[in-house]
């Protein structure tokens, strides 16, 4: 299902600094928590988030138990070229999934 | 040529002065503010962005499923339904509504989940699973922008009036009817949040302290236990009854689902 929503310009300007958002469904079970029936829930976050433009990255990020369901991250980088960007996210349990939008530049 | 002139300007006179006679109501209406009005300015942001509003990943969800067949009768629900973007414009708007086949009103979710059982002969959709709030969620969409107008059904007033007892009735060890927060309270706070006037203008919603999507009887059930009363299984007729009756004090509101609330 589509569980990741990211927001990029379709066209920039070259030099441009382009607003990237994105959003993903994930629990980011902390790892703390007790479980009704007594049980610790274990611990389900996404670990690491990466970017890619053209195969070179421009933002990553770590993500720690105190960051909320769902995570949404923010992050600005420049237009250089056309092509594509790839988001990563990757986290406990072998959760691993991409996403990639075109982005064309003039 | 003047005297229908002067018809005219008679009619346009009468037609001001029912206008001005029906205004009171319209006065009220504006005084009812949603549940978004008293949210900080970051919740609302959230919740007026597509792209930050957690909710669209239900819609984003509904929006597949719509299309995906399920159950022998290997049909989705575009296959009758086609493009909901037209043919379930404004349908959130006027639920809860009167169910033919089980003769009950049946909210949103209940629509769903037996339209799914009758007509694509598929599994049960249960209450609260991802599955019926993404469809919810993403029919609810659709009436984005649009009044409530809870239908006219003299079926349904029997169960509307039961729904407006229901909101009178103390309940629970705190002993407190809905109206004592709602309807006497609201503006005012408890503990740290803002009592809403419980206009149900914006579900499913995004609940932060959720995290996750839920139904209006979630929220229901929920001030159910804060009272410490009883609480009706989901789908039960007390609070879709609750739900109709809640429609009706929001008449003419905008809807604004799928939102996001603290």
């Amino acid at each position: 299902m589509a569980r990741a929503i990211v927001n990029v310009p379709a066209t920039a300007r070259r030099g441009d600094v382009i607003e990237i958002r994105t959003l993903i469904a994930h629990p980011m079970e902390t790892g703390y928590r007790v479980a009704a029936d007594g049980q610790r829930v274990a611990r389900d976050l996404v670990r690491r988030f990466t970017c890619r433009y053209n195969g070179e990255v421009v933002f990553a990020a770590e993500l720690f138990p105190a960051t909320a369901a769902n995570p949404y991250l923010v992050f600005c980088t420049v237009a250089v070229d056309s092509g594509t960007l790839a988001f990563t996210w990757e986290g406990d349990r072998g959760f691993a999934q991409t996403e990639t939008v075109a982005i064309r530049v003039t | 040529m003047s005297r229908v002139a002067a018809g005219a300007r008679v009619l346009a006179l009468v037609a001001a002065t029912v206008v001005l006679a029906a205004s009171p109501a319209c006065v009220q209406s504006d005084a009812r503010r949603p549940g978004s009005a008293t949210m900080s300015p970051q919740t609302r942001a959230m919740q007026r962005d597509d792209a930050q509003n957690p909710a669209m990943l239900w819609v984003a969800d509904g929006e597949a499923l719509w299309s995906r067949a399920a159950g022998p009768a290997g049909r989705a629900c575009a296959d009758c339904h086609g493009d909901a973007r037209a043919s379930m414009r404004g349908v959130a708007a006027r639920h809860p509504a009167y169910d033919e086949a089980s003769r009950r009103p049946v909210d949103l979710g209940q629509r769903i989940a037996a339209c799914r059982q009758r007509h694509q002969q598929a599994g049960p959709l249960a209450p609260e699973s991802h599955e019926r709030l993404a469809l919810e969620a993403y029919v609810a969409l659709q009436s984005r922008g649009m009044a409530v107008a809870p239908p006219a059904d003299p079926r349904l007033d029997a169960h509307r009036e039961r729904g407006r007892a229901l909101f009178h009735q103390r309940i629970g060890q705190l002993d407190l009817a809905c109206a004592q927060c709602h309807d006497a309270n609201a503006g005012k706070r408890l503990g740290g949040s803002t009592i809403p006037e419980a206009h149900p203008t914006g579900y499913p919603i995004y609940r932060l302290e959720w995290q996750s999507a839920g139904s209006l009887q979630r929220r229901l059930r929920g001030c159910m236990g804060g009272v410490r009363a009883e609480v009706p299984p989901y789908d039960a007729p007390d609070l879709v009854d609750l739900a109709l009756h809640l429609a009706s004090r929001a008449a003419g509101m905008i809807v604004d689902a799928p939102g996001v609330r603290p």
